[in-house]
């Protein structure tokens, strides 16, 4: 590996942009980061591309699968990655932990945001009525359990940010966080797991979890849906690790002020 | 295992002392509850059964905000520093989620008498809906009284305790909400499963309090 990095410069460009590629790889363990752009240029050209089953009504919105689906599972893992960090910090009392519970959570918020935009565009061509003006279809299609479990997982995180938005002193503000960051995540499962089956929905997936039931999605969409979720996954906790380090380096300057 | 029970039991004590010297606090809730209603009565006299649930369970969120609030604002630094040498974070903590489930209690019976006198009774299976009332009142209780541990930890006002418990207690009124909807026929649906997911809840807040409540006791 040693003699990689040492070519002159007297190569091709495009193996200077292979010899790049292949130390970014294998030395500096960002393999992951290739990864997950990799995944996703898949996803994207092969979710766009791809046969995918005819079905009624959704017709070729049942691509919207492979972002839609991907965010709140994202989300989810995002969201269990932050609760981790919590009671890892109230373990350890290291603040390095508190910084990773809080941008997971950020981050979670934002892929839930998406999920949000990109559901909303496939309701707009499946749930609303096109004879009805928008707000009456919005009023008919917010009342979704589905939807309201989501946000009630956004606003419970919403709060974990204004709560420690409110606390000016940085340890306190990281123990009273993560208790409640705790707290808030045992409501976060019966809300988003067990709410929306008791009550009725238009939403798919009211008996069992269908994403992950083999017999109900066809065998040419589980080709791209799982390796999506991985993408996604992956670019949050991509975005996420350049917001601790840049969070870390405030911290730093904050500290030698 | 004797000796905490004595302790809570001994905190308990204290609490309600408290609460019977300064009356203020208690009469405050009740006051609340009682203006509250009669607005509602003034706004709506006899609303059809849904919208008298729905009301219902809106009026006990607010009850049980302000009833429950005081209770860990109340402890100034000075008396949260002897509670920490006499006895441990779990006791202290059981003590109060006694306390203000008691407290919750009383105000959901009255505030269910008073919409009941004010606002009419569609309720037909009236026994298992007092039961849901006091079930529901408990579960506001034990959540608020956690909540407001940590607003009075992080040194604020009611206003972070809402922010904080309104997304967290929407599943538990939406649950609630529903299984009451059951009793204003005789012919409701068989409410059980939802009654045990309710408590298993409930039972899950008590787990909780204990587990993370020493982390909110010390500086």
């Amino acid at each position: 590996m040693e003699r990689l990095i040492l070519f002159p410069r007297a190569f091709p460009p495009y193996f200077c942009a292979l010899n790049c590629f292949l130390i970014n790889f294998f030395m500096k363990k960002n393999w992951w980061k290739i990864l997950s752009v990799l995944l996703l240029l898949y996803t994207i050209i092969g979710g766009l591309l791809f046969e995918v089953p005819r079905v009624m009504i959704l017709n070729e919105t049942i691509r919207n699968l492979y972002f839609h689906v991907c965010m709140w599972f994202s989300m989810m893992i995002l969201f269990t990655v932050s609760v981790v960090n919590a009671v890892k910090y109230l373990n350890k009392h290291d603040l390095k932990y508190d910084i990773l519970s809080k941008q997971y959570a950020t981050v979670g918020i934002v892929f839930g945001l998406l999920g949000y935009a990109t559901g909303a565009i496939w309701a707009s061509f499946t749930w609303a009525d096109p004879n009805q003006t928008f707000v009456a279809s919005f009023g008919a299609i917010a009342k979704d359990p589905k939807l309201i479990g989501a946000a009630i997982a956004l606003l419970i995180y919403f709060a974990y940010l204004v709560l420690r938005g409110s606390i000016p002193d940085m340890d306190k503000k990281a123990r009273i966080g993560a208790v409640y960051n705790i707290f808030a995540f045992a409501f976060l499962f019966p809300s988003i797991w067990i709410i929306p089956r008791l009550l009725e929905s238009l939403h798919p997936g009211g008996e069992g979890n269908p994403a992950l039931n083999p017999k109900d999605i066809d065998a040419r969409m589980r080709m791209i849906f799982y390796p999506a979720i991985l993408g996604w996954t992956l670019l949050g906790v991509w975005i996420t690790s350049l917001k601790v380090r840049m969070a870390i380096l405030n911290e730093k300057k904050l500290l030698h002020s | 295992m004797e000796r905490s029970i004595n302790q809570i039991w001994t905190l308990f004590k204290k609490d309600l002392l408290l609460e019977i010297r300064q009356q203020y606090s208690f009469y405050g809730v009740v006051l609340y509850v009682g203006a509250t209603i009669f607005v509602l009565f003034l706004a709506m006299d006899a609303p059809e059964s849904r919208v008298w649930n729905g009301l219902f369970w809106v009026i006990q969120l607010f009850i049980c905000i302000n009833a429950v609030a005081k209770s860990f604002l109340q402890e100034s630094h000075g008396r949260m520093l002897y509670y920490q040498s006499i006895t441990s974070p779990q006791n202290f903590v059981l003590s109060k989620l006694l306390f203000n489930s008691l407290l919750m209690l009383v105000m959901s019976g009255l505030s269910l008498l008073l919409f009941i006198l004010f606002l009419g009774n569609p309720v037909e299976k009236v026994v298992t809906f007092i039961g849901l009332v006091f079930l529901g009142g408990w579960g506001l209780s034990l959540v608020f009284t956690f909540l407001a541990a940590i607003a009075a930890k992080a040194q604020q006002n009611a206003a972070i305790m809402a922010i904080m418990g309104f997304p967290l207690i929407i599943p538990q009124l939406i649950m609630l909400m529903k299984i009451s909807n059951s009793v204003f026929s005789q012919a409701g649906p068989a409410v059980g499963t939802t009654v045990m997911l309710l408590i298993v809840t409930n039972l899950l807040i008590i787990v909780l309090s204990i587990i993370l409540f020493p982390f909110l006791w010390k500086d």
